[in-house]
């Protein structure tokens, strides 16, 4: 299979159409902006709609309306225009449509910065918006992975009928890669509930509103239920190197790049080290730590936030092992070797220094 | 045919059939609208089920509802109903018309869902002349949260909060959106209509008919503003309601058509039909036979290779293009490879760098921290990354001198003026290919095959590939020559 050197937002929008998505909607920020752009480009060629928004606010809705349509739709954004995304989130949620939103972040609060950060964990993981819901977060760290979780991303926004997020830094948006794609274009099938003015959709309602309070609970209720379910079956994680590593590295997106060369190098050295990469940031891949947690000393989380993906990593090992946390923010990467004195650190408190000096 | 409109206009006080027969959604009172005595809402939902009705266009249609009194325009209306959030429903129409260009998306707002918070929605719907039609009912004040001032609200209403009445000092003047919405280009179609007496009735019943109908001919934007009674919150009866819009809201907004194009808009063109599944490979320029084939074969495979590239300078000097000219080549010579930006605003005299890898390895980190070779452009740059690369690693700078501060034990150094060089060439600017090309001498890893195929992936103009050509090969000359130089210097080679 031939390869082509790509940046990972333009992989996003050709995985995209080739995974049925007919419309793009959305509002230009850095780091995001080549994903807007190669939409306005490719998409009206593959016979999709494009079209340049206001705002945020106006994209997520136009969103709603395509999603409530019938046609797989997609936009992009990044942190200051997810946050003015997140009422519609919360009503396409609510209203259960799918949709995929890439969101490549930058550092924040505020405009913060256009550096890459990982500062948007909590408003995309947890759910910025109002209400009991949550969003699939799928987070990739290679231009292949843009593209491949961003058809993955297709495929599970229709089948749990929700938002599904593909959560990046600025970094993996920005970089280049050599990248393939399927050979196959897929026609989305017109989902049954759509309102696509046609005799056949006429009876269809889309709304998130049930006034009745008992109506409303068993509505959030089935949600819940829904969530349950993405719990159970679509929680993903890449280990290396990791079954029989004492000290076990944890990071997403760009970090689990360099957690993965630095785990090389540690190796080299005769550390037992090796990575946890969460792919799925929602649902969390809780079994994988568990598993590990058997034999790990320590988990030690490396995030461009501020311990945000740290809550989730206490959370899924509930106190079983200790957990190190390394951070860099406002736009800064922790450097390799940053890490791997960090790691040696952890390595003499939780394996000891005299087995250390075996190694 | 004449049978037909007589039958109509025989029944012409009945259901419209594009109303359902029993209001199945709602919990209770199913045979009667959850609209207070007096309420323009029936009306004016009257009025577009009948235009429905009458254009045939039952099935196609997709009401839009807001957030407000009419909420719940899909209890009543028997099409395919959207709920929105409140004020956009323009946006949300916009992308169900474009979705669906078959279908009639009519957007159904009050005044505190469309003049306030959705006040860029349907500013730039109308802008962009979108074909959908918008039914604006304007009773001056927000009634389903009980009776707050809206942008619409007269100078001197009271609401509970204008409770000494609107003033304009404080709360400046109600909001005209036909005329506001008329200054632009785009729409076909704005009037404003009243449901102040019977007269103003039928006005308004053929204003809502035109603006479904003319999206129904693919004519564009069309707004109805419909001043409209609200006697439960204006604490008035129905009659004195109705009465109160035609003696006293007609005044502040005045009726009429603010814009009316339909005679000589043109029905908008029908998109362009989607091309068949197996083409879209090709257009988004993925397909497998269309990609070049690589020289990935002219490369040594028992050679460990791990280049990793620093390239800085201003922007504008061609840093981020040497770079994926590099890793181009390194991924035509079937190596693994990684390009990443130091991306910024796009101004002009900052800084730029990228990071590139070529690895006979799958790349781990693509980010660049130390580099085995170093391409300042200036001096800045030098200064910034000189004490990142590694022993036995290289730094190409662009200079006369090399400063004799950033000297350091084991690094190699080629410092040339790249820039006068390129200009003997004959354009400063392909400097970066002559620094490029004295990069490929000292590793030799790069077949020229894989260059030369790179450099016209990523250079269209014919007189540029040439230029960039001949720097590159100048760029390996000056390596070589350095290198001989440094040999009759000192025994050691080119290690300062």
């Amino acid at each position: 299979m031939r390869k082509q050197l790509m940046k990972g937002n333009e992989a996003i929008v050709k995985s995209a159409i080739l995974a049925g998505c007919r419309g793009f909607y959305g509002y230009p920020i850095t780091p995001a902006s080549e994903i807007a752009e190669a939409a306005a480009l490719y998409m009206p060629k593959a016979g999709g709609v494009f079209v340049q928004a206001e705002s945020e606010v106006a994209a997520i809705n136009m969103l709603y309306g395509a999603a409530s349509a019938g046609v797989r739709a997609m936009t992009a954004s990044s942190g200051p225009g997810i946050s003015l995304m997140q009422e519609g989130i919360s009503y396409m949620a609510g209203a259960e449509l799918p949709c995929v939103i890439a969101d490549i972040t930058r550092g924040g609060p505020g405009l913060g910065n256009i550096g890459s950060e990982q500062g948007d964990y909590h408003q995309v993981v947890k759910g910025g918006g109002h209400g009991n819901y949550r969003t699939i977060v799928l987070a990739p760290y290679s231009v292949q992975e843009m593209a491949d979780l961003t058809a993955l991303a297709f495929e599970l926004a229709d089948r749990y009928r929700n938002p599904v997020f593909v959560l990046a830094d600025g970094f993996v948006g920005q970089m280049m890669e050599p990248v393939e794609f399927p050979q196959r274009a897929i026609e989305a099938p017109m989902p049954p509930w759509a309102v696509a003015g046609t005799t056949a959709t006429r009876g269809n309602l889309i709304t998130s509103l049930h006034m009745d309070c008992d109506d409303l609970e068993a509505h959030v209720l089935a949600l819940q239920a829904k969530y349950k379910l993405a719990e159970q079956h679509e929680a993903r994680a890449e280990q290396w190197c990791a079954e029989d590593a004492e000290i076990v590295l944890v990071g997403y997106g760009i970090v689990g790049r360099i957690l993965k060369a630095v785990t090389a190098e540690a190796r080299a050295g005769g550390l037992p080290v090796g990575v946890l990469r969460p792919i799925t940031l929602f649902p969390f891949p809780i079994a994988h730590f568990q598993r590990l947690a058997s034999r790990a000393r320590v988990f030690v989380v490396v995030e461009m936030s501020n311990g945000q993906l740290l809550d989730d990593v206490r959370l899924a090992l509930n106190g079983v092992r200790p957990v190190e946390f390394l951070s860099r923010v406002g736009g800064n990467v922790p450097s390799h070797d940053e890490v791997l004195q960090f790691v040696r650190k952890q390595a003499l408190r939780f394996i000891g220094e005299e087995r250390m000096a075996h190694v | 045919m004449s049978s037909e409109v007589v039958q109509e206009y025989a029944v012409a006080q009945g259901r419209a059939k594009s109303f359902y027969t029993r209001y199945e959604r709602k919990d209770e009172l199913q045979r009667q609208t959850h609209y207070c005595p007096g309420c323009g809402h029936g009306v004016v939902h009257k009025m577009l089920a009948r235009a429905i009705d009458e254009l045939g266009v039952q099935d196609r249609t997709i009401l839009v509802g807001p957030v407000g009194c009419s909420v719940f325009t899909y209890y009543y209306f028997d099409v395919g109903n959207i709920q929105a959030a409140h004020g956009r429903a323009p946006a949300v129409a916009t992308a169900m018309k474009r979705s669906r260009p078959e279908s009639i998306v009519i957007s159904y707002q009050g005044d505190g869902d469309l003049s306030a918070i959705g006040t860029a929605e349907i500013l730039h719907a109308a802008n962009r002349g979108e074909n959908i039609s918008v039914i604006f009912v304007n009773n001056a004040i927000y009634s389903m949260t009980g009776g707050q001032a809206a942008p619409t609200t007269l100078i001197g209403q009271k609401s509970t909060t204008t409770p000494e009445g609107r003033r304009a000092a404080t709360e400046g003047y109600p909001l005209h959106v036909s005329e506001l919405l008329a200054t632009l280009e785009a729409p076909v179609y704005i009037e404003r209509v009243a449901l102040g007496d019977n007269k103003q009735i039928a006005q308004a019943t053929r204003a809502i008919r035109r603006a479904v109908e003319n999206q129904a001919r693919g004519l564009g934007f069309s707004l109805v503003e419909v001043l409209s009674p609200c006697p439960t919150i204006w604490k008035m009866n129905p009659v004195e309601a109705q009465h109160w819009v035609r003696d006293v809201m007609e005044k502040t907004f005045p009726l009429g058509v603010f814009r009316d194009h339909t005679r000589e808009a043109a029905p908008r063109p029908a998109p362009p039909p989607a091309p068949a599944l197996d083409e879209i490979p090709r257009l988004l320029g993925v397909a497998e036979q269309d990609l070049p084939a690589n020289h990935g074969r002219a490369l040594a495979r028992d050679k460990q290779i791990d280049l990793q590239v620093r390239i800085a300078g201003f922007g504008g000097q061609g840093v981020l293009l040497i770079g994926e000219v590099l890793a181009e080549a390194g991924l035509d010579a079937g190596l693994e490879v990684s390009w990443l930006p130091s991306y910024g605003p796009e101004m002009r005299s900052g800084t730029s760098n990228c990071h590139v890898r070529l690895s006979s390895q799958p790349v781990d980190s693509p980010l660049v921290a130390v580099p085995s070779v170093l391409v300042a452009m200036n001096e800045p740059s030098l200064r910034k990354f000189d004490l990142t690369v590694r022993r036995g690693g290289w730094v190409i700078y662009n200079g006369d001198a090399f400063p004799a501060d950033c000297m350091r034990e084991g690094v190699h150094v080629l410092a040339l003026p790249f820039t006068r060089l390129a200009d003997e060439l004959g354009d400063p600017r392909v400097s970066n290919m002559v620094m490029l090309g004295a990069l490929l001498e000292i590793d030799g890893v790069l077949p020229q095959a894989s260059v030369d195929a790179a450099l016209r992936r990523l250079v269209k103009n014919p007189r540029w590939i040439a230029l960039d050509e001949r720097a590159l090969a100048r760029g390996r000359e000056l390596f070589k020559e350095s290198l001989r130089q440094e040999g009759a210097e000192a025994m050691g080679g080119g290690m300062k």
